[in-house]
């Protein structure tokens, strides 16, 4: 697999390691009063459907930027990369 | 009819025109009492123990392609007991118990071959993770022996001993693992079922499920509304898709798994050996033909086929092993879909939904416990109650803690 990363273009997928659902961006507040049942969900549950999957890549063996690449997990194509930085600021995260 | 020697002869002298098909092909009936989800060897499996225990129950399989078309063929054919935790170690060595017997129980050839499987260390760390392992295996009454040095090169003498980087500083060995015929065991449960009334049902996609008030009435076909008392799902590489028509997420992300077959050879490799330093294990078919893998590919994939990086990883792990594989040529590659779960571990359960149970989450070790899976899901239909050696394998042990971490990863199903 070939990524398009936003700012090197394509890349390897090999410079890359996966950590998994882009929904891993979403910490829950760790002093909500339900905050267990919510780090259940968030550490341990997955939609993980047979389609379109956001999820999270690490340039590691490159400029060390974190992606959302969102790819059809049925095919491995892939439709789209976002710096996630850029996303996590769009859901309102501090940085 | 009953396989046997004086069958064959009979047929042999008659031209072999008295073999029928080995199972019926039902058309589905409006209800039953159980209905399996997945016509692959657990859930063939599980049909053929629970017909046998509970037979007077009306028992359907459904299948969405043919049986046997997903990761029942798609394994690397290991059969094997050599686990740490107690969370495991039963229930595999009773999975291991069953294949010892499975020919005879079901009468057919599965092929099963205890050749033996040698787990390599090349450390002095790992040496003693596998003395501890074996020691573990040997509380719950499985065979295990740590081999040094020596032994390894008297039983395996073409493995590389000169690798000064990874050097072999000997193995734990399970005498009594080794291999089976992966659709040989698929088609004598379906036989096995079949003959104790089973309804084997193929071409028939689960489409959606019928819930009412919190308990399960039927499913939603391909093949028409099937009524049933109780569901058991056995799709692993599936799994998430088919329980969200419950409205279920599960602790599991689909990943795919390839392996690999090289051109036929004269016999070569004694049993199954696998390679501690990287990820690679081989083993030699009957028909001679080394079988042999590596790890996953590490993304979520749905796609039943991996990408070149792994394959030049294993191809590596296989030459670092045994230089000599390198003179092999490749014949065949394939991927399968594994149900990698947060744990590394199954999971056999209730859910929330009355009737409704779930056998899933079995990463990439699902074949070797196909024998057992099925007896301790066939259990827990039945009986409602978790079979003793499964009772660890639940759904809630991730929120209570009680995870069965092997390789203590944690909850990075890619590093399972």
């Amino acid at each position: 697999m070939l990524i398009p990363h936003p700012l090197l273009g394509l890349r390897d997928a090999q410079e890359f390691t996966y950590l998994g659902d882009a929904a891993l961006i979403d910490r829950p507040d760790g002093l909500a009063a339900d905050a267990a049942g919510r780090f259940f969900d968030y550490g341990y549950l997955r939609d993980n459907p047979a389609g379109e999957h956001r999820e999270l890549w690490f340039h590691e063996q490159g400029d060390r930027s974190w992606l959302v690449v969102t790819r059809n997990i049925t095919t491995h194509e892939i439709v789209r990369v976002e710096l996630a930085r850029d996303v996590a600021l769009a859901r309102g995260r501090g940085r | 009819m009953r396989y046997s020697g004086f069958r064959i002869i009979r047929e042999a002298l008659t031209g072999h025109k008295g073999w029928g098909p080995a199972w019926r092909d039902p058309a589905p009936r409006p209800a039953y009492d159980y209905v399996i989800v997945g016509g692959g060897g657990h859930g063939l499996a599980t049909a053929y123990y629970l017909a046998k225990t509970y037979a007077k129950a009306r028992i359907a399989v459904l299948e969405k392609g043919w049986i046997g078309s997903g990761n029942a063929g798609r394994n690397t054919t290991i059969i094997r007991s050599n686990y740490l935790l107690d969370g495991n170690e039963p229930f595999y060595e009773l999975s291991m118990q069953l294949w010892e017997g499975l020919e005879q129980e079901v009468n057919y050839n599965a092929m099963v071959s205890q050749r033996g499987i040698l787990n390599l260390c090349h450390s002095d760390g790992q040496r003693d993770a596998y003395r501890r392992r074996g020691n573990a295996m040997r509380l719950n009454g499985v065979d295990a022996e740590l081999l040094d040095r020596d032994q390894v090169r008297a039983m395996a003498p073409f493995l590389n001993f000169d690798d000064a980087r990874f050097p072999i500083k000997g193995g734990l060995l399970q005498r009594r693992a080794g291999t089976a015929r992966h659709d040989a065991v698929v088609w004598g449960y379906a036989r096995g079922a079949d003959r104790l009334g089973v309804d084997i049902i193929q071409n028939c996609e689960v489409t959606g499920m019928r819930i009412e008030g919190g308990r399960i009435h039927g499913l939603d076909t391909t093949r028409g509304f099937i009524g049933a008392g109780k569901v058991g799902v056995a799709v692993a590489g599936n799994s998430s898709r088919v329980m969200a028509l419950a409205g279920m997420r599960l602790p599991i992300e689909s990943h795919v798994l390839q392996a690999f077959v090289s051109e036929g050879l004269k016999p070569l490799i004694p049993g199954v050996i696998t390679f501690g330093a990287g990820h690679f294990y081989v083993s030699q078919s009957d028909k001679g033909g080394l079988v042999f893998g590596g790890d996953i590919d590490g993304y979520n994939s749905y796609a039943q086929r991996g990408n070149l990086p792994v394959v030049e990883d294993v191809c590596e792990g296989g030459m670092a092993l045994m230089p000599m594989i390198g003179r092999a040529r490749l014949l065949r590659m394939w991927g399968g879909i594994m149900d990698m779960s947060m744990d590394g571990s199954p999971i056999i359960d209730r859910t929330d939904i009355d009737g409704l149970y779930f056998n899933g989450g079995w990463c990439y070790g699902g074949f070797k416990a196909t024998t057992g899976s099925g007896l301790c899901f066939a259990h827990l239909l039945a009986t409602d109650s978790p079979h003793p050696t499964a009772a660890a394998m639940r759904f809630d042990r991730f929120q209570k803690g009680l995870m069965i971490d092997e390789k203590g990863v944690g909850n990075q199903p890619n590093l399972h």
